[in-house]
């Protein structure tokens, strides 16, 4: 399996008044063309570590690592016009909220013609062609009629099918996508999903799947990296998830809902400092 | 596209037609409303005042029999109610009576002053648009910079500083030192008699006219006022710029639009600014009225002869007609340019077509 991307030990650190936040503290992954799911609970740093792999982490943010390399590009030497050139292109990532990652006034068809304009020299009707194919490969009905739509107009699973047309249409390698679910309705959660799916089987890309479900992720993924207060706490494959050897997993295992078994008192997620350290 | 398709189509196409007619009968139901209270408060003020119009159009020496008959003639016998309705009338098909002071009706009167305003005013808005927009966008994306402390500063000055005392000093520095602006006035004495104006609207009447030393001439006439006006108004409009610059930087279509990799220029004047558009679009449009209803202030400094100038010498002769037009149709004005933001604002955001 040849590496899309090698991430060691990535840091982000935010120094601030009363003394520096560590949001990511040495997370080391390798990822080939295969689904990679990240877990934990709200502010372990995944979204962080996404953020850090797309260049896009805020200014006053301070981004470390002994390496962070994409297809042999090392990422942290790069310039930032080189990873611009990247991002959309190569490296692609979806939002969790449609509802506030699409630009409100601007209709979904140039918002999607525009990232293939920003890396191909296409002519308008070739981009407006291509826009199109990839509404349908979102499988979105009436491709013509959405493209002129603005996000207001459509629901938060048609927002986030464009956000997916959106970020797929220049061909990208690999897509880390940050609870691309969370924000919508369960009934099209799983449509989204299976067509997420589908075009990254299709297409032979990487994937690094972002969630806070750990059963979602066990079920779409590959491998699952687990992890806590910044760190990683553990690397398994998705089928053997039930060996995992972490207390924090085990943790995380047990407190998902089953339907055959009464659960009362509800497990309450064991977290010990010792797992930070 | 199928039948039903298009049928689909044509079923939006009339919803949305109805969508905007019905906007349209909304605006003028508001447009009118807020016009007949604007008649209502003129009235009422030129029914209160201790000036007796009958005394002001005829001196206090007029026989009684004579201030009786002008009296009735005026329509001043009947109920108020009544003088409300001809009032009314008279303000909609555009009579406000003559003015004591010109003996010209005072229609006539605006329509040779207001212009001047207009032109003033639009200038400096402009002026403050084209310069205050780019300023409050680079001190918002270069957050702390050189650049932004001077958008701070240029917007504490345009606050505390009181229009008069910067025109008067302008008009030491410039006219009086400097000599680079012309005199307070519209134009040279020599033009004032050899030029005949279309519009009004000096600067576009001589270009069209093609009478570029007019041009030239009014245009030193009119660039350190209208200068001063576009400072206000860029002091204001940078700093509104900056903070919804600020506002729309931090929301996550930005952070949407930097991972499809776009340049950060497309992202600054392409995504960010045309969102903070929709707003501003109500910051421009109040910073525009706002040079009209100062107005005043500035023509009374700089001898322009506009419609502040015009209402200020009426106000100090008793002139209640010419004051009470002068008054509506500001009124009228900062009506229109209220409506027409509104509108504005409808297409430039899309989320308030639906509605
Ligand atoms: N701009 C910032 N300044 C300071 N600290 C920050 C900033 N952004 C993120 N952090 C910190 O980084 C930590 C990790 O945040 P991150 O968004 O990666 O969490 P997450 O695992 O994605 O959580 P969630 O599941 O809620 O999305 C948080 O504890 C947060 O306090
Ligand atoms: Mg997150």
């Amino acid at each position: 399996m040849s590496t899309l991307l090698d991430v060691e030990d990535l840091r982000v650190t935010y120094p601030t008044r009363t003394g520096v936040i560590e949001a990511v503290r040495g997370v080391s992954f390798q990822l080939g063309r295969e689904r990679l799911g990240i877990v934990g609970e709200s502010g372990s740093g995944k979204s962080q570590t996404g953020r850090a792999i797309m260049g896009l982490t805020p200014p006053q943010a301070q981004v470390s690592a002994k390496k962070l390399a994409f297809d042999g590009i090392d990422l942290m030497a790069a310039s930032p016009r080189e990873r611009r050139a990247l991002r959309g292109n190569r490296i692609a990532m979806i939002l969790q909220d449609p509802k506030y990652s699409l630009d409100p006034v601007m209709s979904i068809g140039r918002q999607i013609v525009e990232t293939l304009r920003a890396h191909e020299r296409v002519s308008k009707a070739e981009a407006r062609e291509r826009a199109l194919a990839m509404l349908e490969a979102v499988q979105i009905r009436d491709p013509a009629r959405v493209f002129d739509l603005h996000p207001h107009e459509v629901s938060g699973g048609m927002g986030q099918r464009a956000m997916i047309a959106m970020m797929l249409i220049a061909g990208p390698e690999l897509m880390i996508a940050d609870e691309p679910t969370s924000a919508l309705d369960v009934t099209v959660q799983l449509d989204v999903l299976k067509i997420l799916d589908k075009l990254v089987a299709e297409r032979g890309m990487g994937l690094i799947f972002i969630s806070h479900d750990l059963r979602l992720v066990s079920s779409f993924c590959d491998r699952v990296i687990v992890m806590y207060a910044g760190k990683v706490v553990e690397q398994i494959k998705a089928s053997e998830l039930r060996n995992a050897q972490h207390p924090y997993t085990l943790g995380l295992l047990d407190c998902m809902p089953r339907i055959d078994a009464d659960r009362h008192p509800l497990p309450v997620l064991d977290r010990k400092p010792e797992w930070a350290a | 596209m199928s039948v039903a398709d298009n049928q689909a189509a044509a079923g939006r196409g009339s919803a949305q037609a109805v969508a905007v007619l019905s906007a349209i009968g909304r605006f003028l139901a508001i447009a009118v409303t807020t016009y007949l209270g604007l008649l209502a408060v003129t009235f009422f003020i030129g029914r209160v005042i201790p000036i007796d119009p009958v005394l002001a159009v005829l001196g206090d020496r007029a026989p009684t029999a004579v201030v009786e008959r002008t009296r009735r003639e005026m329509g001043l016998d009947l109920p108020l109610i009544e003088q409300f309705y001809i009032y009314v009338k008279s303000a909609l098909s555009g009579d406000f009576g003559t003015s004591v002071l010109t003996t010209n009706p005072v229609m006539a009167d605006i329509r040779r002053v207001f212009p001047a305003t207009l032109e003033l005013a639009t200038l400096g808005t402009i002026i403050g648009a084209v310069i205050g927009v780019p300023l409050g966008v680079l001190a918002a994306v270069k957050r702390g910079s050189f650049i932004d402390q001077i958008v701070r500063i240029i917007g504490l000055i345009g606050y505390s500083v009181p229009i008069f005392w910067l025109g008067l000093l302008g008009l030491v520095l410039f006219y009086a030192k400097l000599q680079w602006v012309a005199f307070p006035a519209r134009l040279d004495v020599v033009y004032e008699y050899t030029f005949t104006p279309i519009t009004g609207f000096y600067l576009l009447d001589a270009a069209m006219q093609g009478q570029w030393d007019v041009f030239y001439d009014a245009f030193r006439h009119i660039i350190l006022p209208a200068a001063l006006l576009g400072y206000f108004s860029l002091a204001y409009i940078s700093r509104m710029t900056r903070s919804f610059m600020l506002n729309e930087l931090t929301q996550e279509y930005i952070v949407a639009a930097r991972a499809k990799g776009l340049s950060e220029t497309r992202i600054i004047w392409g995504h960010a600014l045309r969102n903070a558009a929709v707003p501003m679009v109500t910051v421009i449009a109040l910073s525009y009225a706002g040079l009209l209803e100062g107005s005043v202030l500035t023509e009374t400094v700089f001898s322009w002869p506009g419609i502040g100038l015009y209402i200020t010498n009426s106000l100090q002769n008793a002139d209640m007609n010419a004051v009470l037009g002068g008054t509506i149709v500001i009124g009228s004005v900062f009506i229109a340019i209220n409506l027409f933001s509104d509108l504005l604002y409808r297409v430039l955001d899309p989320r308030t077509k639906a509605r």
